[in-house]
């Protein structure tokens, strides 16, 4: 039970060490440093006030930059380095120049665009069907919640899941895996090997991420589904249109911000999830991606060049939606 | 609202038929891997988890006694006994004296035995066996049986996986680990970002609104970015790999995500309560206290939520900055992984272990989903 107190004893410090620190910074702020009376109390009340919010933020601000924008700069600083014992030795584009030429880099890099086509499109697709049938009957929450319910699930517990319906057994079996029994029942002639069918492969990870992603897109395009005023879907059917009219013409323009949304949101998760193919396949049979191309290049060959430039090329994919993003975010405030 | 028109009933038929179609294609796949994680290793390498509730069928070696308990019965010597092993009930479907013929008689037919001599065996496997001359040899006939196995569920998986006092799959060891990684790193950083996010919303600061861009492109940036150099500085200042590593790391990598959904629900309180509270002389930090915190509980709910998930689920940031050679810190997710390696064909024990994973969160999920929902909302659409 030793590691038990451990983490006790961990949250209680934690959370001390934080209050104390917010609460003992402010009192020495108003009492010692700036106290609000004496000669200077317009002038020290006005200058609390103009330290305070960095008390609030510092241990935030200070996180964020250790551990978020300060390693986006050492990782580029450390693609252009390799390690030769315990030195960093600088050598300019060499990182870049041998993943260029490995096969396994341009594997990965056309999954990865194939997964992130692949994936959001579906999740977004699925998930706009979703919510649009759910919205429209009684037992629409009970509906929603069970088809959101894979988002609690872990992408390795969801693999293992798929495992199952994939599993393949030998002809003279009884097969054990949803899919083989469903194909030999409308039949097929032999179980086929669903993860290592070239290229189709790649197309049954994907089902995975949809899968768990469904939930949350179907849960925000519901919301925005129901936004929509009204009047304008009245008008319209008044006019004669038809449901498919109403949902393509009418409702679809009006949520297409909201759309947008979850279909960057859905892009980024694509682009850091490494566990499916980490636990399915590894990799093997074509369907490396660079998340896992990345991991196997830290874990496995060791190489921390060649993968802090394949970290390079993830956070180079990420920087248009992170313009964006921020872009979004400016207007908001402005 | 798009019914006013009129729909057919037929329609609303083929509505909630879709709607059920769409839930089970949902859920089938989580509930094929609970169904086996009750059945037997037998039970699941001869029928797939849909035919749990059905009878199977399957092929049984079993001896009869041995020929020293045979009896002389009328000048005859004779074997009697059931072939069902003790605790056990039979129900025969065919049965066979032969490897080459093990389905060729019905219960209660006789055979004849190739050493001479013949058996009746019946339904719920009683037989018996006689020859004019005695039985030799030391042990009893071969009886080829095919018998009929009744639905059972068992929780033996569980125990093994859990309460294995040797702990050969380290499952219980795991998520006492999984437990320890997640509770800190789901408390610290909703304290951390909670007081950022006032800051952020209700403080008067030059450089603000650039703090909540920078906030803002964080978000997106890839955890993969952050795995060497966070490695190597963790080395160097020598945390190493442990516990306290990844609670910070977990801290870190939630906190744009805390901020940013705090700070929109803030920012959204009634400003009224705030300024009158000021005006009757309340400091920022009782404001913060008494004021923002308790009115901000759903949104500090959602992302306790989130982070939990998140953390609980996570793989990637326990196998960089926790799981050393010890193998004395694994996490649940890690050990699944390693299980899909070793043992990748025992899915009793592969089902089993994944369930035990799963289980928490989903109960979060299932009693808390109304913040879930509330944050994700509050997160993405405006």
């Amino acid at each position: 039970m030793y590691p038990a107190m451990q983490g006790i004893m961990a949250i209680v410090g934690a959370v001390s060490v934080c209050l104390t620190y917010y609460f003992v910074s402010n009192w020495l702020l108003d009492n010692v440093f700036l106290p609000a009376k004496g000669a200077h109390i317009s002038r020290n009340i006005n200058r609390a006030n103009m330290i305070r919010p960095w008390l609030f933020l510092a241990p935030a601000l200070l996180v964020l930059c250790v551990y978020l924008a300060y390693p986006v700069i050492e990782t580029l600083r450390l693609s252009f380095m390799q390690r030769q014992g315990a030195e960093f030795v600088w050598v300019g584009l060499d990182n870049y120049q041998q993943m260029m030429t490995e096969d396994k880099f341009w594997e990965a890099l056309t999954n990865n665009v194939l997964w992130l086509i692949i994936v959001p499109a579906g999740a977004t697709a699925m998930g706009l069907i979703a919510a649009q049938l759910t919205d429209r009957i009684y037992w629409g929450n009970l509906a929603k919640s069970l088809i959101f319910m894979p988002m609690a699930i872990s992408f390795v517990g969801a693999s293992i899941i798929w495992k199952l319906v994939y599993d393949t057994r030998p002809i003279d079996q009884e097969q054990i895996g949803l899919l083989n029994a469903l194909y030999l029942f409308f039949g097929g002639d032999a179980p086929q090997t669903w993860v290592t069918m070239p290229f189709w492969n790649n197309l049954f990870l994907m089902v995975v991420l949809i899968w768990i992603q469904t939930g949350f897109a179907m849960v925000i395009l519901s919301a925005a589904l129901r936004s929509i005023p009204e009047e304008t879907i009245e008008a319209a059917i008044l006019d004669g249109a038809n449901p498919w009219v109403v949902f393509f013409k009418i409702k679809v323009p009006q949520i297409k911000g909201t759309i947008l949304v979850v279909w960057t949101t859905i892009t980024i998760t694509v682009l850091k999830v490494f566990d499916i193919v980490y636990a399915m396949t590894n990799g093997q049979w074509n369907t490396q991606i660079l998340a896992n191309y990345m991991f196997n290049k830290l874990f496995s060959a060791n190489d921390w060049g060649v993968g802090s430039a394949s970290a390079m090329v993830i956070m180079l994919l990420v920087t248009p939606i992170l313009i964006w993003n921020v872009y979004n975010a400016r207007q908001e405030q402005l | 609202m798009d019914n006013i028109a009129g729909s057919k009933s037929s329609l609303r038929w083929a509505l909630h038929l879709s709607v059920a179609f769409l839930v089970v294609l949902w859920l089938i796949p989580t509930v094929g891997l609970l169904v086996s994680s009750f059945r037997t290793t037998d039970q699941i390498s001869t029928g797939g988890w849909w035919r749990a509730l059905m009878t199977a069928e399957h092929n049984l070696i079993l001896r009869t006694a041995p020929p020293s308990t045979q009896t002389q019965i009328n000048g005859k010597y004779v074997v009697t006994g059931s072939l069902a092993k003790s605790g056990t009930e039979l129900d025969i479907r065919a049965w066979g004296v032969s490897s080459r013929a093990i389905d060729d008689y019905t219960p209660g037919a006789t055979a004849k035995l190739s050493k001479g001599g013949e058996i009746t065996v019946s339904k719920n496997g009683h037989y018996r066996m006689e020859h004019t001359l005695p039985f030799t040899g030391k042990r009893g006939t071969r009886i080829f049986v095919s018998s009929a196995l009744p639905p059972e569920f068992t929780l033996d998986n569980y125990h093994k996986v859990l309460f294995d006092p040797k702990n050969v799959e380290g499952m219980g060891q795991a998520f006492l680990t999984t437990m320890i990684v997640t509770i800190p790193a789901t408390i610290i950083p909703i304290l951390i970002a909670a007081f950022a996010a006032y800051a952020l919303a209700w403080m008067q600061f030059p450089g603000r609104a650039l703090l909540v861009a920078f906030i803002v492109g964080l978000l997106v940036v890839p955890l993969q970015l952050a795995l060497i150099p966070l490695l190597k500085l963790h080395l160097n200042i020598g945390i190493g790999k442990g516990f306290i590593g990844v609670w910070l790391a977990h801290t870190a990598f939630g906190m744009p995500l805390a901020i940013y959904l705090l700070r929109n629900y803030m920012v959204g309180l009634p400003k009224d309560i705030i300024e009158n509270a000021r005006i009757d002389g309340a400091t920022d930090f009782q404001i913060f206290m008494k004021l923002i915190v308790p009115l901000s509980f759903p949104a500090l709910a959602a992302f306790s939520i989130f982070q939990f998930l998140w953390t609980w689920n996570d793989l990637l940031v326990a196998k960089v900055f926790l799981i050393d050679s010890s193998g004395q810190t694994v996490v649940m997710t890690a050990k699944l992984v390693e299980m899909l390696g070793t043992r990748g064909g025992n899915w009793e024990i592969l089902a089993t272990s994944a369930f035990v994973s799963i289980v928490v969160p989903l109960l979060v999920f299932f009693s808390l989903q109304k913040y879930l929902v509330r944050g994700l909302l509050a997160g993405s659409v405006k």
